[in-house]
């Protein structure tokens, strides 16, 4: 029991990371994804390079470098803050990505008619295209939230004090690997299942609200 | 760049060998691997199908960083002591064989009824079938999936950190600890990485769009973890 107790004490944090970073990197996505689809191809082929610079280095490169590397001044960034920023702006990356392609994927009947209702394109992209994109983007950003939170495993090894950092230190002061990761694996299913089961209730509200 | 770091580089080229490595060895038996999966989770006999999906829903659902530890830390309390590298061989494998199997299965779903029909009409064997109707098909369509998969599964063996083997961000780090250039190293190791995945990324788009699947694609198919 001891030992169970021990690694939950690490979920509030597991859950923590994973929600902030998702949180900044959807949030941060929303101009990236802009600039993705910019029209002149001086401002969408820098974004195309960030985007793609970011998606094709290790996370834990990234984390590295801001973890040892970012320090201004007498400023620096302790372990969390590096693990929501390091997550926060690659999930911004790989969300960009999801929401270009949702945008790109909404039938272009739906923007010539909008256009026949002479509506503004701003108007056509927040009241007809976007609630659309969002339901094709919804399933995707679930499965990359999940991603994430297995990803937010990842800054255990500068110290964060989530599961997986606390599942280790289990196994090692205890000497028993097995029940250690057995509670580990158990509670990242216990977190994901719930993750999944919004999803899909959220995904069956939006078909019935936005028709395709 | 300071002559201190140019002096290293060698360092971190042999780095990136061992990177390639990990990365060549997990994919050349996870691909096949997932193949297996997806062909036995498709079966429409339950005690071949959920055996199976419960191994893929394993693979995907637990974190790399874990899966490594209890395979390095874990096994030898149940007296099965691995090495390092052995332990990233399976445990990266592990995520390609449960990550491809969800892209290989949607890829068959994918292909038309009407082909099977066909391949039936013309009294091809079950195994015929699969063999040149279906998978060909099937791998066309799951091909940019699949390299996808390969550049994640090419930066997740920089995790391979978590059990000390010496690969490109290991050696980055240990180069950084000692010499306290960690910007200057780590961002040569980044570029290092950057120049085996960025075309790969841009291929893959290039793919996608000639065969006009839809952009919008998970990146992991399937039930949720």
């Amino acid at each position: 029991m001891d030992l169970f107790t021990a690694i939950v004490r690490g979920v509030p944090l597991t859950l923590g990371i994973t929600a902030a970073s998702f949180t900044l990197g959807a949030l941060l996505a929303l101009p990236l994804a802009a600039g993705l689809r910019a029209r002149h191809r001086a401002a969408r082929i820098p974004v195309r390079l960030v985007v793609d610079v970011v998606r094709g280095i290790p996370i834990l490169v990234w984390l590295f470098l801001l973890y040892f590397g970012l320090s201004v001044g007498a400023f620096r960034l302790d372990a969390v803050q590096a693990a929501v920023l390091t997550l926060g702006g690659v999930s911004a990356a790989y969300l960009a990505e999801t929401y270009r392609g949702a945008v790109a994927a909404v039938d272009r009947g739906q923007w010539e008619a909008s256009r026949a209702l002479a509506l503004p394109r701003a108007a056509a992209f927040a009241t007809v295209i976007a609630p659309q994109a969002a339901r094709i983007a919804l399933p995707t950003a679930t499965t990359f939230a999940l991603t994430l939170l297995k990803d937010s495993s990842i800054p255990s090894v500068i110290g964060v004090t989530e599961v997986a950092f606390r599942t280790v230190e289990q196994a090692r002061s205890t000497g028993q690997g097995l029940p250690a990761y057995g509670v580990a694996v158990a509670l990242y299913i216990v977190i994901s299942v719930p993750v999944a089961l919004l999803s899909r209730y959220l995904d069956h509200r939006l078909r019935k609200k936005v028709a395709r | 760049m300071t002559a201190e770091l140019t002096g290293r580089l060698p360092e971190l080229f042999d780095g990136l060998k061992v990177t390639l490595g990990l990365t060549g060895v997990s994919l050349a038996w996870g691909l096949p691997a997932g193949l297996l999966l997806a062909l036995l989770s498709s079966s429409r006999r339950r005690a071949v199908s959920w055996p199976a999906i419960a191994v893929v829903e394993a693979g995907r659902g637990i974190p790399v960083v874990v899966a490594l530890q209890f395979l390095y830390y874990g096994l030898p309390g149940a007296g099965i002591r691995l090495d390092a590298v052995p332990t990233v061989w399976l445990a990266i494998g592990f995520s390609v064989a449960a990550y491809s199997s969800e892209i290989i299965r949607a890829a068959l779903q994918s292909v038309a009824e009407g082909q099977r029909e066909a391949a039936l009409a013309l009294a091809l064997s079950r195994t015929d079938t699969l063999r040149y109707v279906v998978l060909p098909q099937a791998l066309r369509v799951a091909l940019p999936p699949l390299l996808g998969l390969a550049v994640q599964m090419f930066q997740a063996t920089s995790l391979a950190f978590a059990v000390s083997v010496p690969e490109l961000t290991g050696r980055a780090y240990a180069i950084g600890s000692a010499t306290f250039l960690y910007v200057e190293v780590l961002t040569i190791a980044g570029i290092f990485y950057a120049l085996v995945t960025l075309p790969v990324i841009r291929l893959v788009a290039a793919l996608e769009r000639r065969s006009g699947a839809p952009a919008a694609a998970p990146r992991t198919k399937g039930l949720p973890a």
